[in-house]
């Protein structure tokens, strides 16, 4: 199930907005390359960075987790030969997985429909700029900023066995981030729900940097805010591993 | 011993759901661990599988400690504990492959489990489809993959109907007298651990009332004499007149403690002297179900 909605949630969007720009395609030649890139890789990445991805990430950190919690086999994994270092990270780094293989999977549909565009709509300006790289750079920050979430989202699961305690807390909490994020709220880069659109604002300040001058786009990979996803994912990863080895099985 | 714990204490919150318990279970054994529901027999269970944490006391398994050889020691046990653990979206052969998997099992045993376990015809349908039975049939089977040399099964014929009960019960009879296996099986059912087990243990609001062989178990209960005769009260009344202690008297039957075979005879003299009609005597061991009853409810 998580599998599948890592796959299925880039193709579809990626789909859906090839569809939008294909039936629009008159009113977009006039666009310069670069502009055209962006308002196609940042129509999703918009939805993505804000909303998209916290929820994606909720979703895939409880379906890896619910597996067991539904099959009741805890309890068996536990007692299994198999030390619970190796079933937690196990767990975990499947979601990882998970969540890395989305984002992948959107930079090569973003750039596979911009490219199919291009050769449907010669009339399209997508082959003046090459974004490849801009934008597997963006969403590798994204996902850097997303682990964070994944490792709260992730514990959350596993110690709660219902999809309503976690998913409440994620979605309040990405709400929230949401709205620290966008006020520029001096302390919003402490706070892990509010790193991937922080991730994305990123890139703007830089568009703006280059302005006039010839159009370049660079992301600024390591910032403040995503050292603090990527020290907040390792230290709940670590919590999380003494909560399991405390924890008893019901 | 196979497994042996000292003193060993659960407490749920304000609870003690296990008190000092001292199990002791011999290799080569089918120990069935009795006690109502609700007695502490799948917290006991769980704590000899290192999912709970233990409070207090120790658990030794193959006689190392538990707490720190738990690997070592799980890679021995296989184990079945409540329902069945089942991933309902895979089948019951991919379920075991998965097992088998993680545990590094060659494939070819998968086959085999099902085989024994008689799901070879089941074995692509739907675990999460499977009836009650099979599901149990299943988890016996996951239990069994690593062919492990101690079986720690809570309740596992919960929810068989009589056939598949009689086959687990064999299953069981033939892992330990031909495999040398030890098991360990949990049960409220005194009748069927009675047909099976070699040891017994019995728990009751978390402490063991009883522990030892099977004989050491009939051996407690005090056998009675059993009396049918054509007017059972007066019968009763007449022997009580006469310093005999009568237990019970029923409609058809009235009973006195057994001491000698001489002391039946003399009941016999003796109601036949004075006009009853004596349809039976019999000594009569009183049976498990009883004494599992008295000794569960009179502590």
């Amino acid at each position: 199930m998580g599998f599948w909605s890592a796959v299925l949630l880039p193709l579809l969007l990626c789909l859906l907005l090839f569809i939008g720009f294909f039936n629009k395609s008159d009113q977009l030649t006039q666009l310069p390359g670069i502009m055209l890139w962006m308002r196609f890789a940042g129509a999703i990445l918009a939805v993505m960075g804000s909303l998209l991805l916290p929820m994606l990430i909720i979703f895939i950190a409880y379906s890896v987790n619910s597996i067991e919690h539904k099959a009741d086999t805890w309890k068996t994994l536990f007692s299994l030969p198999i030390s619970k270092l190796s079933v937690y990270a196990a767990k975990y780094f499947y979601a990882f997985f998970l969540v890395f293989l989305c984002l992948a999977l959107f930079v090569v549909f973003t750039l596979g429909f911009g490219n199919l565009l291009s050769v449907l709509k010669p009339s399209l300006k997508f082959s003046e700029y090459n974004i490849a790289n801009t934008l597997s750079h963006l969403y590798f920050k994204l996902f850097l900023s997303s682990l964070g979430i994944l490792s709260i989202q992730f514990l959350l699961s596993l110690l709660f066995r219902d999809f309503l305690k976690p998913m409440g807390i994620g979605f309040i909490c990405t709400i929230t981030g949401v709205i620290l994020a966008s006020n520029n709220w001096t302390y919003a880069y402490l706070f892990p729900y509010s790193h991937p659109m922080m991730a994305l604002k990123a890139l703007q300040q830089g568009k703006e940097a280059h302005q006039g001058t010839m159009p370049q786009m660079t992301v600024d990979m390591f910032t403040k805010d995503t050292w603090v996803s990527l020290a907040v994912a390792v230290a709940v990863f670590i919590i999380g591993y003494f909560i399991v080895l405390k924890k008893s099985v019901k | 011993m196979v497994i042996s714990t000292e003193g060993l204490t659960f407490t749920f919150g304000h609870q003690q759901v296990v008190k000092s318990l001292s199990l002791n279970v011999p290799e080569g054994s089918i120990y069935g661990f009795l006690g109502p529901n609700g007695a502490g027999k799948t917290t006991t269970i769980k704590l000899l599988l290192n999912l709970l944490q233990m409070q207090e006391g120790s658990i030794r398994i193959f006689d190392k400690d538990l707490k720190s050889n738990r690997i070592e020691i799980l890679s021995q046990i296989g184990s079945l504990i409540e329902q069945p653990a089942i991933y309902a979206h895979l089948s019951g052969k991919e379920n075991l492959l998965n097992r088998a998997l993680l545990l590094q099992v060659p494939a070819q045993r998968v086959d085999d489990m099902l085989k024994l376990v008689h799901l070879t015809d089941a074995a692509h349908k739907k675990a999460g489809q499977y009836s009650l039975g099979m599901k149990q049939r299943l988890g016996i089977a996951l239990a069994l993959l690593s062919d492990p040399k101690l079986l720690i099964l809570d309740e596992p014929t919960n929810g068989l109907d009589p056939n598949g009960i009689i086959e687990v019960r064999e299953l069981l009879i033939k892992l330990v007298t031909q495999h040398n296996k030890t098991v360990f099986i949990s049960s409220h059912l005194l009748a069927e651990v009675e047909r099976m087990a070699t040891h017994v243990g019995i728990i009751n609001y978390g402490e063991l009332l009883f522990q030892g062989s099977i004989k050491d178990l009939e051996g407690l209960s005090q056998p009675l004499v059993q009396i049918e005769t054509d007017n059972t009260v007066d019968a009763a009344n007449f022997l009580t007149r006469n310093h005999f202690n009568i237990t019970e008297v029923n409609d058809h039957h009235f009973f006195t403690p057994y001491t000698s075979k001489q002391q039946m005879g003399e009941i016999n003299a003796l109601l036949n002297k004075n006009g009853f009609t004596i349809y039976s005597i019999n000594k009569q061991q009183k049976d498990l179900e009883k004494l599992f009853l008295d000794i569960t409810q009179t502590v």
